[in-house]
């Protein structure tokens, strides 16, 4: 990518980047460090994505084969964090950072400096969580909800650098947010007005704010746990008083906004691509904005939800019970909208609107399991079950991670100023729509059967499923790596692309050249009706 | 178009009803208590609720997708907003919703009705093993057994084919009456465990220093099978919870029984064991309760579980041997075995590992030294 952007800095009079590794060390600019965030996560996704093959590797049959259940753990644990902390959330942050400023029309974020800090950080914070694994007694293993006492009492003793790993990445996301607000809030080009920005936009804003929100709540519990281990506090031991539980109400009142972080960028790249497609504007704009916040809102009223078993009082239960059924009404609209939005298009089907259309259809019957869940007494057979890992994946999975995947595909052109394979593109989505349904649909029915999560051997009625789960598994884990294929091969000798890219393309970023150039929009541009939502 | 649409229906259908036939591997069991049956019966509501939504919202989606494609020469529209439409489509799922919460709540209501129990038992969590202790009516303990997974290692490391409870075989199930209330008291005794039988709908965490309340009624006889479900360390996947329900007479008969050995047991706390007697009990507590982590050898695993074959402790002072096995070792896996097992079974198995593998002492632990060391620490 970056012989592409250099070969284009003289367009312009303003400096260019430097050259080598200085260039990314030391760089400021909003599409240099949303590059390093996306190679960042594509990284981590991949050492994640290796985690989880070797989980399913092991669970391929019945009996202990590969590895032993100690390795297992810190196998599903890390997998969690990293994919997590280290593939999903960091890929958002780095499309933010490319596209934000594009779209508002600014010349780059608000807060450059602390842009690049908020990058450098990560690799610091990741190569201190993997190295634990490579230490005496092994890296984290209590999952990656880290519940204590298991995480403290009975932790390994590098969960003090698990700890300090996620207070970096808590750091990094807290500065990464308040740049996203500033930026935003502050460097709109005249004219774009909050209800003219590109959804992408706006589901980035009310992340930013749930980012802020939360994370200082990670902080807190990741540090009450630093006391308990070595300062000789009590904050979750019950023999000094404390109380377990509360850790995994602190938990869960940071872990069930981040479920909404990780989703609502997503449903603002389905919201800019599905238009494009369709050729025809997003249908109830308005109501897509109202949706999103309530479900911001709703999500930190929601937390409980997740601790059904924990013997909460009856009223308790009951309340978590129906906040959480009332998430699926404004996730309802949503995905009326979108489909309200293909109907009586005039739609082609590139590979961004086929990973679109793939996730619209599969993050609803991950939202159908969600609902399923949502009702306690049926929750009490589901959770901690591979029900609950067939959800959460589904989400995940085709929901998160196929909306990156579509940004990238969609976005691509316009950021290396070459476009991609397009037979290629859709033998990639077909190979990971399949991977990821042979992987994950089975597991609705282990855990619907009874199969535990988290453990490294299983019952004999399970093997079926599981052999189905593990071969689709290896699917879709070679396909990513034949996108990392499609990718460099599109960076170092895809076909020139247009300036629009796509024919139904609207949006300020359109309007720059393919590659775009170095910095953004160095003078205002005119915001028309025919570029923003009016 | 739409007959291709239509096979595809049909086929998908047919799919359906091979998948109905093998629905043991395929979906939730219907249990066997009341309450497991209306866990059920709101389950397949609240799935066909999904169905059908989905069949709507995926059918407009596919008749798009068929229809309103640029190839099929179809022009865009350009409509994008209908207030009325987003009232609707906010307005009926609501609906829905309330549809299911009445049942859901009604339900939840029931398993909250706790109280009016016709015995008690408490189930206790330990890395990895069920304690479970038959309370009398001033909650006190009248006899208590460990739980531990009885599926052979050979098994489970494919030296042996796999039985047909693979993993969901314990050495001593829970023992219930049918037709009774009974009541589960769930705690632990060190991190958090999960206590499930599906068979009876009922699952809960078992909390360290939390007491949380279960009950069930089971009117048929039968052996049920469920599994730890919290994430509990190293052997969380092999601690099966299986629960065995006899009729009341034969309960009753057991019960007396279990009273009856109960009392034995204390008598054998006064008596002088032969070292035969104490190496053949030492060992069966060994494997139950210690190679788990120090291994069947006495290698263990180091760093986290040091061996014991030639350690410093077992093959040290005597004093110094028991204290660690009686009050476990701060900061560890290595658990305070004064609570979990008698004097008798503590003195058996610490003169088994001072005289298994290649540890030899020589010196001959009994009872009645257990008992001094665990009154002098008083």
């Amino acid at each position: 990518m970056s012989e592409v952007v250099v070969a284009h800095h003289d367009d312009h009079h303003d400096h260019g980047p430097d050259k080598g590794l200085a260039r990314w060390l030391f760089t400021t600019n909003h599409k240099d460090i949303g590059t390093l965030y996306l190679w960042f996560s594509f990284t981590m996704f991949l050492i994640g994505g290796v985690m989880a093959l070797i989980i399913r590797t092991e669970l391929f049959q019945p009996g202990l084969q590969f590895i032993d259940p100690a390795f297992f753990n810190q196998m599903t644990t890390n997998h969690g964090l990293i994919m997590v902390f280290g593939a999903i959330m960091p890929a958002f942050v780095g499309l933010a950072n490319w596209l934000v400023p594009m779209m508002v029309g600014a010349p780059d974020m608000a807060l450059p400096r602390m842009n690049n800090l908020s990058f450098w950080i990560l690799p610091f914070a990741f190569a201190m969580l993997i190295s634990t694994l490579f230490m005496e007694g092994g890296g984290p293993n209590f999952g990656w909800t880290f519940y204590a006492p298991l995480s403290t009492t009975y932790a390994p003793d590098t969960v003090t650098y698990f700890i300090f790993g996620v207070h970096l990445m808590g750091a990094s996301s807290i500065m990464g947010s308040i740049n996203i607000i500033a930026t935003i809030l502050n460097m709109r080009a005249p004219g774009m007005t909050l209800m003219k920005m590109p959804l992408f936009v706006w589901t980035w804003l009310i992340t930013a704010y749930l980012l802020l929100a939360v994370m200082p709540v990670l902080a807190g519990a990741v540090t009450m746990m630093l006391f308990d281990i070595h300062f000789g506090t009590s904050f979750f031991n019950a023999a000094g008083g404390g109380d377990p539980v509360m850790f995994q109400h602190i938990f869960w009142f940071f872990g069930h906004p981040e479920v909404y972080i990780m989703i609502l960028p997503a449903f603002g790249i389905v919201s800019q691509i599905i238009p494009t497609f369709a050729r025809k504007p997003l249908f109830g704009y308005d109501s897509m904005v109202y949706a999103t916040a309530s479900i911001a809102f709703l999500s930190f009223i929601v937390w409980a939800h997740h601790m059904f078993t924990v013997g909460m009082p009856l009223a308790g239960q009951l309340f978590f019970m129906y906040s959480t059924m009332l998430i699926a009404v404004p996730t309802g609209v949503k995905v009326f909208n979108w489909t309200a939005t293909m109907w009586r298009g005039s739609m082609t089907f590139e590979t961004p609107m086929l990973f679109a259309i793939a996730f619209v259809i599969l993050f609803t019957i991950g939202g159908f399991s969600g609902l399923m869940l949502a009702i306690t007494p049926v929750d009490y057979q589901y959770h901690d079950t591979y029900f609950v890992v067939a959800h959460f994946h589904y989400v995940l999975v085709p929901g998160a991670l196929f909306s990156i995947i579509a940004a990238v595909y969609y976005w691509l052109p316009k950021w290396c100023g070459r476009m991609y394979d397009e037979s290629l593109g859709k033998l990639h989505f077909w190979l990971s729509f399949i991977g990821v349904n042979v992987t994950f649909f089975p597991q609705h029915f282990s855990g619907l059967a009874g199969m535990p999560r988290r453990i490294p051997d299983y019952a004999l009625q399970f093997a079926d499923f599981n052999m189905v789960s593990s071969i689709g598994a290896f699917i879709f884990g070679f396909s990513q790596v034949f996108f990392l294929y499609v990718l460099i091969k599109t960076i170092r000798s895809g076909e020139p692309a247009t300036d629009r890219v796509w024919e139904g393309a609207h949006g300020l970023e359109w309007t720059l050249p393919s590659p775009a150039p170095y910095h953004s929009f160095t003078t205002p541009p005119n915001v028309t009706d025919a570029e923003a939502h009016s | 178009m739409i007959k291709i649409w239509l096979k595809g229906l049909s086929g998908l259908g047919s799919v359906l009803v091979a998948g109905l036939a093998v629905a043991d591997e395929l979906n939730m069991r219907p249990g066997v208590t009341e309450i497991s049956r209306e866990v059920y019966d709101l389950h397949m509501l609240i799935f066909w609720i999904c169905v059908a939504i989905g069949v709507v919202v995926f059918g407009v989606i596919f008749w798009s997708l068929i229809h309103h494609r640029k190839s099929a020469g179809h022009e865009a529209a350009q409509f994008h907003e209908s207030t009325r439409l987003e009232i609707g489509w906010t307005l009926v799922p609501t609906l829905i919703l309330i549809a299911m919460a009445y049942p859901a709540t009604k339900t939840l209501v029931q398993m909250y009705d706790t109280g009016g129990e016709d015995m008690t038992v408490e189930v206790r969590g330990y890395q990895w093993k069920w304690q479970y202790k038959y309370l009398d009516e001033d909650l006190n303990s009248t006899f208590d057994f460990f739980s531990n997974l009885a599926t052979p290692r050979d098994e489970i490391s494919n030296r042996a084919a796999k039985g047909e409870h693979y993993l969901l075989e314990v050495d001593n199930a829970l023992r219930i009456p049918t037709n009774r209330k009974v009541r589960f008291l769930l705690t632990s005794e060190d991190v958090i465990h999960a206590w499930w039988v599906p068979d009876f709908g009922i699952k809960r965490d078992a909390i360290p220093g939390i007491l949380n309340e279960l009950w069930a009624i089971v009117p048929e006889p039968g052996v049920y099978r469920g599994q730890c479900t919290e994430l509990c360390g190293k052997d969380h996947g092999f601690m099966p919870v299986v629960v065995q329900a006899m009729p009341e007479a034969e309960y009753d008969a057991w019960y007396a029984e279990q009273v009856t050995a109960a009392e034995q047991r204390k008598e054998a706390l006064s008596k002088t064991f032969t070292a035969e007697e104490l190496m053949a009990e030492g060992e069966a507590v060994y494997n139950t309760f210690c190679a788990s982590c120090h291994m069947p050898n006495g290698k263990g695993v180091p760093p986290v579980f040091p061996a014991l074959d030639g350690s410093a402790i077992a093959t040290g002072p005597l004093e110094d041997h028991l204290d660690i096995i009686i009050n476990g070792k701060a900061g560890s896996a290595m658990q305070a075995f004064g609570k979990q097992l008698d004097a008798a079974q503590i003195a058996a198995v610490t003169h088994y590992e001072r005289h298994a593998w290649s540890n030899n002492t020589g010196d001959m632990v009994q009872p009645r030294d257990v008992i001094a060391q665990m009154s002098s620490e008083q």
